[in-house]
């Protein structure tokens, strides 16, 4: 017979496994993957592809060559980093380079360098995204056209779109009235907007896909719904007091969380458990503060969209929610 | 334009002297009358802040040398002789001599690796382990094998063997700061004098259990069987316990209990040969002139 | 349906063993019965070598306040009064008796019949149960008759029956329930009195329907018996949370049950009252699930304290499964790793749990991945990932103010961890580190 094992009770686990819920995420984020490449074409599907293998090879490097510890790229944490960075930048040809370096920073800087999987202060996608709108700015914001399946050069795509986003803060800055550019012709329609057919990176077009991952991922259990509701409702609250207020000079509120980041962000980069509060309350404040600061950033900033920065501020105060937002003891 | 870098020039400026004032005011206010002695004493110590004294580091320590004018009791084990004449010079007191010390593991585990008889398969902390059952081994006394002195020696003195399982201290590193000793939860671990030459006697084992029983649990086990005590021709020898103990004060590392041991629990560290039983003629045995001496206050 | 507040897991039930009628199992040749089966001091052994003993003769007497008797489980010769390696290795005073017949004490009423009428004053019923060694068997082995002595200046209004059996695999309640519930609700009555306390509940998982349906039809004959069904969430059967579940009062941290005027008594127990109070039978017996998936029959059975697990083994299914990976006594989530099978039982073993290699084997550690699912399954609204970094660092005093010492060691924490961190491991550690220093500072 064998030794008998020992140790103290629990003698028994649930079937929960980190690797179990980071493939669950990568399964989360396979609608919005399809609907990018339904608008995108090859470019979505090459720039994925080239970032998932960038970020799933570089923590193997670093973990087999500079940490020299048993290498975990099994447990799908790279493949949601390096999918979600891919989802943070346009679907162009020059992306498939640009994104290598995006994973390095996110990889290395943003999670390797901490200590690995769950030691990470920030979102490490958030941090190659931000590092990239930085050092690429004209790259990272050259949007492609919705629809152009096959660019005719695969290292130059003239055929330039731009996000709704994009459009107001133009118009905005050349004294031009909202309420005009909405009713323009560059502007899609509502419900084009809900299914996605419109300019930006290449995961957070479609509010349809992203909310069909975010209900699986609620039903499984990964994410609960305090940041999401949280963050979104903030935006949408505030934006809407500050059309009220003056429709003239803010887009309402329908449109802020429908176009740009929000919803990925609030669905899937808020919510990350690594970066993100653990106690209830904790995330109620964290998503409200990511939905002031996203408005705040995009009406006021100098950049169209805020949500990345948003988060990582967000992020920053994370430990502090942490040591503050405790659970309700047992009768206290 | 110059305007404007005389106005910052000048905020600064002001700034500066401003902040300057209150920190003058503050210090001077909230000074704390500390005697530069303890500075300097704190200054020769090791600063490993390894708590082998009994304080709470170097500075504790520093602190209760400068307060008692002298180092009755107190002894810097990691800084050994040089420190202490150090910081006796500092205060100008009497030097106290040590012997020089070691720690030694009195675990000689027989059912190791292969042979063990459970799979601890818990945190791995001896002092959890110590809590939940007897070890993989079987023994109630013996090496739970988790490496909880390891983790607390600051020396990097005190190894895992990873086939047996059991630490092991290298005896050039160990400082005798004694954290060891006080994180085994089985107090397995002991301060013991290096000895003339680095060579060390021991009793390998802490089994208080009875003979039949302990050698259940193991078979290098000390069992009490008195044998040793009768061989030492220094008496150094004492059985409480069902196991027996070797003063190290008064042991001369004439290794005749080693050889007369039935389970082979007593060890012997440093000496170039194994030991071999005596000629049965009794002067055969030699015998140095001087025990080894007992700490002496110079 | 009724539970508790806070957190809590589903652990899988597994209460394959539900539908095995109790069997006897046969006396063994020599029994080894320990001196400390209970929490607190060891016994003092009264009896010597060569002395013949009797079933339910006192072979070892309380002398400290905190300590049981201990009673011969056979008849037959003392064979020597030495120590007994326990279940987990450790030597403990036993007393060795050779067994000759099975002859008991006249004093045993060992009919079959049912005896309703208790007619001892509440003061004697507590010195009975101290007299026939009684303690609780729900696991904590704490002596019954210091349980049930209400101190100065504390009144009891509850009595809250423990027969949630919440653990998995172990169904020995269970079947107490379906074969003895008249003599359950007897001695749940027999307790009333001696608490003078109105009004009794007994906690059910509503996963136990038949025990449901049969002991509300039984104690339908009885008044002020309440059968409460519970909603299936582990630990129901945790003293505080079930106190919450069936009174909505919650027992302060660093409080007693008695504190909110409760006091919770394990099934098992009351059924161990009737036969100690009715029937003057001492505790020597225990009821123990002999269970595991990779068995090839699953049992229940009465068997004399001091039987060794092996015996156990041996009688019921022959020998261990060459795929067992561990030998638990107890259920899964609070139960005891086994190492030593030739130890003897002890009052208060629930079950020969057998786990297969492959599930008995934890997964290796990985990062905390700050989840947060330790905190929202723990019962005490504790934070065991805290406890884990402050263990870890040797942060004790901090560890004591985040309360540590609250955590009832119910294991959800580790249970519902998906970095597989040894939490439960860790914080058991901490609080013996906290103990250690408060200890220090008195």
């Amino acid at each position: 017979m064998n030794l008998l094992n020992i140790s103290g009770s629990p003698h028994v686990h649930s079937d929960e496994s980190t690797k179990k819920i980071m493939w669950r995420v990568n399964l989360a984020l396979v609608p919005a993957l399809l609907v990018a490449i339904a608008y995108f074409g090859v470019n979505a599907l090459l720039v994925s592809l080239i970032s998932v293998v960038s970020c799933v090879l570089f923590q193997w490097l670093m973990e087999k060559f500079i940490l020299k510890q048993p290498t975990t790229i099994w447990d799908g944490s790279a493949i949601v980093t390096g999918l979600l960075l891919a989802f943070n930048v346009p679907a162009t040809a020059q992306m498939l380079w640009i994104v290598v370096i995006g994973a390095l920073v996110a990889i290395g800087i943003g999670k390797m360098s901490f200590g690995g999987l769950g030691k990470n202060p920030f979102n490490p996608a958030l941090v190659g995204r931000v590092f990239l709108l930085i050092s690429f700015p004209v790259q990272m914001t050259t949007w492609p056209k919705v629809g152009a399946w096959f660019p005719t050069h695969l290292m130059t795509d003239a055929n330039s779109g731009a996000t709704p986003l994009g459009i107001i803060k133009e118009a905005v800055k050349n004294g031009q009235n909202i309420s005009d550019v909405m009713a323009s012709a560059d502007m899609p329609s509502l419900m084009q907007i809900f299914l996605g057919h419109m300019g930006g990176s290449m995961g957070e077009i479609s509010a349809l896909a992203i909310l069909i991952g975010a209900i699986y991922l609620l039903c499984r259990k990964v994410i609960s719904w305090h940041i999401p509701v949280a963050f979104i409702g903030t935006a949408f609250i505030f934006s809407g007091i500050l059309w009220l207020v003056n429709p003239e000079k803010f887009m309402d509120p329908t449109m802020t969380i429908l176009t740009g980041g929000i919803m990925l962000g609030a669905c899937f980069m808020a919510t990350d458990m690594v970066t993100s509060p653990m106690a209830k309350s904790g995330q109620l404040i964290f998503g409200f503060g990511c939905g002031l600061l996203t408005v705040v950033i995009r009406n006021w900033g100098a950049y169209p969209e805020g949500v990345s920065f948003a988060i990582l501020i967000m992020n920053s105060v994370t430990p502090l929610l942490n040591r503050w937002c405790k659970p309700k003891r047992f009768a206290c | 334009m110059t305007h404007d870098i005389l106005i910052a020039v000048l905020v600064l400026g002001a700034l500066g002297v401003l902040f300057a004032v209150v920190l003058y005011i503050v210090a001077q206010k909230f000074k704390v009358v500390e005697d530069p002695l303890i500075d300097e004493v704190a200054e020769v110590l090791p600063g490993a802040n390894c708590g082998g004294c009994g304080k709470a580091g170097c500075r504790a320590f520093a602190e209760a040398c400068v307060s008692q004018g002298n180092m009755e009791g107190l002894r810097c084990a990691p800084g050994g002789d040089a420190v202490a004449a150090k910081v006796a010079e500092l205060l100008g007191c009497a030097v106290v001599q040590g012997e020089p010390q070691v720690a030694v593991v009195r675990c000689n585990p027989a059912n190791c690796g292969d042979q063990r008889r459970s799979n601890y398969d818990g945190l791995r902390s001896c002092a959890f382990q110590n809590t939940v059952y007897t070890g993989e081994g079987g023994c109630p006394f013996g090496c739970l094998g988790c490496g909880d002195c390891v983790a607390a020696c600051q020396f990097d003195a005190i190894h895992m063997d990873p086939e047996r399982g059991v630490p092991v201290v290298d005896a050039d590193k160990c400082t005798a700061c004694g954290a060891c000793a006080k994180a085994c939860p089985r107090r397995i671990i002991e301060l013991r004098n290096k000895g003339k030459k680095d060579r060390r006697v021991y009793v390998s084992c802490v089994n208080k259990e009875k003979g039949a029983v302990a050698m259940k649990s193991c078979a290098n086990a000390c069992i009490g069987c008195g044998k040793c005590a009768k061989v030492c021709p220094m008496e150094a020898i004492t059985i409480a316990d069902n196991v027996s103990y070797i003063d190290y004060t008064k042991c001369i590392a004439c290794r005749k209990c080693v050889t007369e041991c039935p389970t082979k629990a007593i060890k012997d560290v440093g000496f170039p040969t194994p030991a071999v039983k005596p000629a049965p003629k009794p002067e055969a045995v030699e015998v140095p002139a001087q025990p080894v001496a007992e700490p002496v206050k110079a | 349906m009724k539970t508790f507040r806070m957190g809590g897991v589903h652990p899988e039930e597994n209460k394959i063993s539900n539908d095995a009628a109790i069997e006897v199992m046969p006396v063994g040749k020599q029994m080894v019965v320990l001196m400390n089966q209970h929490l607190g001091a060891p016994a003092t052994p009264v009896v010597q070598k060569g002395d013949k003993v009797k079933v339910g003769q006192l072979i070892g007497e309380a002398q400290a306040f905190m300590c049981a008797n201990v009673h011969s489980p056979v008849s037959g010769t003392v064979l020597k009064v030495d120590t007994c390696k326990d279940a987990f290795g450790l030597s403990k005073p036993a007393v060795y008796i050779n067994v000759e017949g099975d002859e008991w004490l006249e004093t045993i009423d060992r009919t079959p019949d049912i005896k309703r009428e208790c007619t001892l004053e509440p003061k004697e019923i507590v010195a009975k149960l101290k007299e026939m060694g009684i303690v609780g068997l729900g696991g904590a082995t704490f002596p019954a008759h210091i349980k049930y002595s209400i101190p100065e200046g504390k009144k009891a209004e509850y009595l809250i029956v423990n027969a949630a059996e919440c653990e998995p695999y172990l169904t020995s309640d269970y079947r107490v329930m379906m074969e003895h519930a008249e003599e359950v609700c007897i001695g749940i009555s027999i307790l009333r009195k001696a608490l003078g306390v109105p009004n009794a509940y007994i906690g059910i998982e509503s996963n136990k329907p038949l025990a449901i349906a049969h002991m509300q039809e039984v104690a339908r004959g009885f008044e002020g018996i309440v059968v409460e069904p519970l909603k299936v969430k582990y630990p129901q059967g945790a003293e505080k949370q079930l106190i919450n579940a069936v009174t909505g009062r919650r027992v302060p941290s660093g409080k007693l049950p008695i504190d909110v005027g409760c006091v919770v008594s394990n099934l098992g127990t009351t059924f161990a009252v009737y036969e100690a109070v009715q029937k003057n039978k001492p505790l020597i017996e225990n009821i123990l699930t002999v269970t595991g998936k990779e068995l090839p029959s699953q049992h229940n059975y009465i068997v004399r304290i001091g039987t060794t697990y092996n015996e156990i083994i041996k009688h019921s299914i022959g020998e261990l499964p060459a795929t067992t990976g561990k030998v638990i006594s107890g259920g899964t989530m609070m139960g005891k790793a086994v190492v030593n099978l030739d130890a003897p039982t002890v009052k208060g073993n629930a079950s020969v749990l057998v786990i297969g290699e492959k599930e008995a084997r934890r997964a290796p550690e990985t990062n905390c991945i700050r989840c947060g699912k330790c905190m929202h399954a723990c019962p005490m609204g504790l934070e065991p990932y805290l406890f884990s970094a402050l263990v870890k660092n040797g942060r004790t005093e901090e560890a004591k103010e985040h309360n540590i010492l609250d955590c009832i060691e119910c294991g959800c924490c580790f249970f519902s961890c998906p970095a597989n961190k040894p939490l439960t491991d860790e914080i058991r550690l901490g609080k013996n580190r906290v103990r250690a220093m408060m200890a220090a500072k008195k």
